[in-house]
């Protein structure tokens, strides 16, 4: 199986309480907060999609679209 | 079906603090529902009162918002009246083992299925930071400013001790076993407990001086081992996590509609 490939984080800036978490444990150190205090991903090329941002945001307020499942939805 | 189709969300952002474990467990707990492929209308979540407790008001299932320390209580009513609905009761550590205590232990003894999530931040989160049964020997709240002097319950040991067909323990630290030992009890057909050690940065975490949540979730990943792990031996005071019951015991609906049948025989 092929490796998924990154399409973007979409982040809810509405949802987001820039509690860091995501930023801190992100393998990559892809996410940083804006000056708005809220989550956005700085370094997008350096994502392996591991998707643990996703899953461990207590503000259900990121997702990771990779290729394959954005193909599917289009 | 997305995780994003379980939840209403005309209710976010939610109420809770920012970094609160109790983000984290609802994001757990809509990916094991997501994973096994529950239908929202087989699934009746019922609550009671505390910060944990606004789970049900996030989620599009069939919700119930009940009263402090009885989430269990209303489940039991729903689940007698309608066998077949995947009954889910999340609830805080005061919610669960203060007031709501007795009702835990019975309901475990009485193995119905359901599924019983015990949020544990080791603080009455909601009313201000008072210890709770969970708090244990020695740390700060509000009530306690100079040491709790109360020692805590093991809830794994005391739903063991209870009788419940199913028992796990996890943290919020650790998403992806949180979302399969969710998983395994919800398909579970018996009383599951699942405690998740969570974190309240808030009250639990400040008065303790924790840090922030994410020192707190180090603090999770560093102080718990899988159970049975060589490490435990070592250093006793690791948390263990993981599956620790897991058995098949006559239910308590099955069971009741055999005594339907028996009596309708008249013997
Ligand atoms: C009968 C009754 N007694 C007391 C209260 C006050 N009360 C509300 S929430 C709560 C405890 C909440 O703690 P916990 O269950 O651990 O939930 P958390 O807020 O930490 O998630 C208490 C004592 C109440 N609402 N009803
Ligand atoms: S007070 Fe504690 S338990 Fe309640 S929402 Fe805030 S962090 Fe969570
Ligand atoms: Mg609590």
């Amino acid at each position: 199986m092929k490796e998924p490939k990154l399409k973007e984080h979409v982040i809810n800036r509405d949802w987001c309480k820039g509690c860091s978490i995501c930023v801190y444990f992100c393998p990559n150190k892809v996410l940083e907060l804006d000056d708005g205090d809220k989550a956005f991903a700085k370094r997008p090329e350096d994502c392996i999609c591991c998707k643990l941002c996703e899953f461990r945001c207590p503000d259900l307020a990121i997702e990771v679209i990779t290729y394959r499942e954005s193909e599917v939805i289009l | 079906m997305a995780v994003k189709d379980y939840i209403r969300e005309r209710f976010f952002p939610h109420i809770w603090c920012s970094g609160c474990g109790h983000g984290m467990v609802l994001n757990g707990l809509l990916r094991a529902i997501e994973k096994i492929g529950l239908d929202k209308n087989e699934i009746v979540m019922v609550s009671g009162i505390g910060c944990s407790a606004r789970i049900s008001g996030y989620v599009d299932f069939h919700t119930l918002h009940t009263i402090h320390g009885r989430a269990l209580t209303f489940a039991t009513g729903i689940k007698m009246s309608r066998p077949e609905l995947k009954l889910i009761v999340p609830m805080g550590d005061g919610d669960a083992l203060a007031i709501g205590g007795n009702h835990f232990i019975h309901a475990a003894r009485r193995n119905m299925d359901m599924t019983a999530i015990v949020i544990n931040n080791r603080i009455y989160g909601m009313t201000g930071g008072q210890y709770s049964p969970l708090s244990g020997y020695g740390t700060m709240s509000t009530t306690s400013p100079y040491s709790n002097i109360d020692h805590d319950f093991d809830v794994v040991e005391l739903s063991v001790a209870a009788g419940a067909s199913f028992v796990g323990r996890t943290t919020t630290y650790h998403v992806k076993q949180m979302a399969d030992i969710l998983g395994q009890a919800i398909v579970h057909k018996g009383f599951s407990v699942v405690e998740i050690m969570s974190q309240c940065p808030t009250y639990f975490g400040r008065q303790n001086r924790l840090g922030t949540a994410i020192d707190m979730l180090e603090h999770f990943k560093e102080n718990t081992t899988p159970v049975g792990s060589k490490a435990k031996q070592k250093n006793p005071d690791l948390v263990e996590r993981g599956i620790f019951v897991q058995k098949k015991m006559p239910e308590y609906c099955d069971e009741y509609d055999k005594i339907i049948e028996r009596a309708k025989k008249g013997n």
